[in-house]
């Protein structure tokens, strides 16, 4: 237990600390076209930050509000679970896919359609507020990479 | 004043030892006809149970569906793809005809009173749950499995796929070769 401790304290002073002040990257965000207006969007991108940090909001001028969404499975049946804030460990590659953790978009303004674009602002609790701009696929897209087969 | 359908009678399920799935409703369909099972009998019948409301499983898997009924090609005419919806008191005929036509042109939306639906998911074995959240649009998300069921032209289970499993050009694939074993 002491030894543990004194190990988390150790790492704490570490220079691995004040190493990076990258901010987060987002990859390739992408939302689905909404089919009815009515109907919650979804968007999707990939994160990544070189040190330690947290989403904590995300809003668009495209909806009245956005909410970060798992997906869990158990017996095969999917629920949705409402995210207060998503962890963003050093280094690693956050993804949010179909079929799995996903921003949903709720009572959006239009519909979103194939070939637009709209702003998504993302809250991070150390690197604060990032824009970017999300192009909107086809109903059908699977993400981005398929769009540019 | 909304009139709440009577519950469902647990005694008209017979179940014996094992869980049978089958293809067996009595539902309208998006173009507000009212159909049973026999209406599919004969083709093969693609199923998946969801939600016009659900914003990532459903698209995601019915996109799937469609990119697999591409790539069966003129098959395809021997396969009913059915989306069964679990959430009948906002998916309407109506609603379910917008929202299964940008999917696929082949793609039958099918819905019913609550019981109706029950029925059905009972018949397939699938499960479903509404669940109370404040910021879900009306107050409620529905949860529900997540698997295609592939039934044969007599309306007899034959193996379930899960979008994610398996690329579209395998699903394909096995359909053909489930056809193929059946004597097609």
């Amino acid at each position: 237990m002491r030894t543990a401790l004194l190990i988390a304290a150790v790492l704490a002073m570490s220079p691995l600390a004040a190493m990076a002040e990258d901010a987060v990257r987002i990859i390739d965000p992408w939302a689905r076209a909404t089919i009815l207006v009515s109907r919650p969007g979804v968007a999707y991108l990939t994160m990544e930050s070189a040190r330690d940090d947290q989403l904590l909001a995300v809003e668009s001028p495209a909806a009245d509000r956005v909410m970060i969404h798992a997906i869990e499975n158990s017996d095969d049946v999917s629920r949705m679970v409402n995210l207060d804030a998503l962890d963003l460990p050093a280094g690693e590659r956050v993804a949010l896919a179909p079929g799995g953790t996903h921003l949903m978009l709720m009572g959006l303004k239009k519909r979103l359609t194939e070939g637009g674009r709209f702003p998504l602002t993302l809250q991070f609790e150390r690197v604060g507020a990032i824009t970017v701009s999300v192009p909107v696929l086809g109903v059908g897209a699977g993400g981005p990479a398929e769009d540019t087969q | 004043m909304t009139r709440t359908p009577a519950p469902q009678e647990s005694g008209q399920a017979t179940r014996t030892g094992e869980a049978v799935i089958r293809s067996e409703f009595t539902l309208t369909d998006h173009t507000g006809k009212r159909v049973t099972e026999a209406a599919f009998l004969g083709r093969w019948q693609l199923a998946f149970f969801g939600f016009t409301h659900c914003p990532d499983v459903c698209p995601t898997t019915l996109a799937y569906m469609a990119r697999v009924l591409d790539m069966l090609g003129d098959t395809a005419e021997r396969v009913a793809a059915l989306f069964i919806t679990v959430d009948p008191g906002r998916d309407t005929p109506e609603a379910l005809a917008e929202y299964v036509s940008a999917f696929h042109p082949g793609l039958v939306g099918l819905t019913g009173s609550e019981a109706d639906i029950a029925a059905a998911a009972n018949a397939f074995r699938v499960f479903y749950e509404r669940m109370e959240q404040d910021s879900a649009p009306d107050g409620y998300v529905m949860a529900h499995s997540g698997y295609i069921y592939l039934m044969t032209p007599d309306g007899q289970f034959e193996t379930g796929f899960r979008e994610g499993d398996q690329p579209p050009e395998e699903m394909a694939r096995k359909i053909r070769d489930a056809m193929e074993r059946y004597g097609e």
